[in-house]
């Protein structure tokens, strides 16, 4: 698991450095180095991140996410609790969301 | 990145609703980067968590120097009965523009996001308020004890 991060380059809070050579595999193994074992309700979050990036170029913003996925408030913090800011967007491989909200 | 768990207290002592949006703000951010959050409603504060003035939070446009420059608007103008109802009007438009939630929605947002909620007890007392009147979830906690849970964390005071 950490072979496949020994590949990837990262920023020195841990954000991938290019966003385009993510990859559900290495989701998984940066989830797994915070601490989180990734699911299907991970996936609907981080997908969600991965088309809003593509689109705007920015990672969303915590409401967004829970304004245009079945994903509430409550179940993405129960999903990232380490602060679904900040980890939402580092298991997506992009930068933190520049949005305040 | 083995940081220690970072823990905020903020203090919430005015509710006019240019007022009331800086701690919300704050206190979301912070539960986002995952840090522990303690909010403490105190004063005119209260009214933020106070469930029939939540959402009918005014902007003042009398003595409120944050009418400068946003608005240029000169006092003896905002004394003018419906100014404020039109300056509440404008900044709930500016606010939903940018995609934060009314004041009502906002508490339950900080809620759902784990951040702690709290009354000020001598100020309920003081507006004749019980826990009854405070949005569900909200505690009500004296002073001291409020300071007591800071501890180790840092605080705003708004």
């Amino acid at each position: 698991m950490s072979d496949i991060l020994s590949t990837v380059a990262f920023d020195a809070d841990g954000f991938m450095v290019d966003a385009n050579a993510w990859t559900p595999e290495i989701a998984a193994a940066i989830a797994a180095r915070e601490g989180i074992t990734l699911t299907d309700r991970h996936m609907v979050v981080i997908n969600y991140a991965r088309a809003t990036w593509k689109a705007t170029g920015d990672a969303p913003t915590l409401r967004n996410i829970t304004k245009n996925t079945d994903v509430g408030t409550k179940e993405l913090y129960e999903l990232f609790p380490g602060g679904p800011g900040k980890l939402a967007a580092k298991v997506a491989g992009l930068k933190k969301p520049t949005g305040c909200i | 990145m083995a940081d220690a768990p970072r823990k905020l207290s903020i203090i919430a002592s005015k509710g006019s609703l240019d007022m009331a949006y800086p701690p919300l703000i704050l206190a979301n951010a912070a539960r986002m980067s995952g840090v522990e959050v303690h909010m403490f409603f105190t004063f005119w504060g209260l009214d933020i968590i106070t469930k029939k003035k939540m959402d009918h939070l005014n902007v003042a446009m009398v003595g409120n120097p944050n009418m400068h420059p946003m608005m240029h608007i000169p006092t003896w103008i905002g004394a003018i009965p419906g100014m404020s109802a039109l300056g509440t009007w404008m900044m709930n438009k500016e606010i939903a523009k940018l995609d934060f939630p009314p004041v009502g929605e906002f508490v339950q947002m900080l809620q759902d996001a784990g951040a702690h909620i709290y009354g000020c007890k001598m100020s309920m007392d003081m507006m004749k308020l019980t826990d009854a009147d405070l949005v569900d979830g909200a505690k009500t906690l004296g002073a001291m004890e409020f300071i007591e849970l800071s501890e180790g964390g840092q605080i705003i005071f708004v």
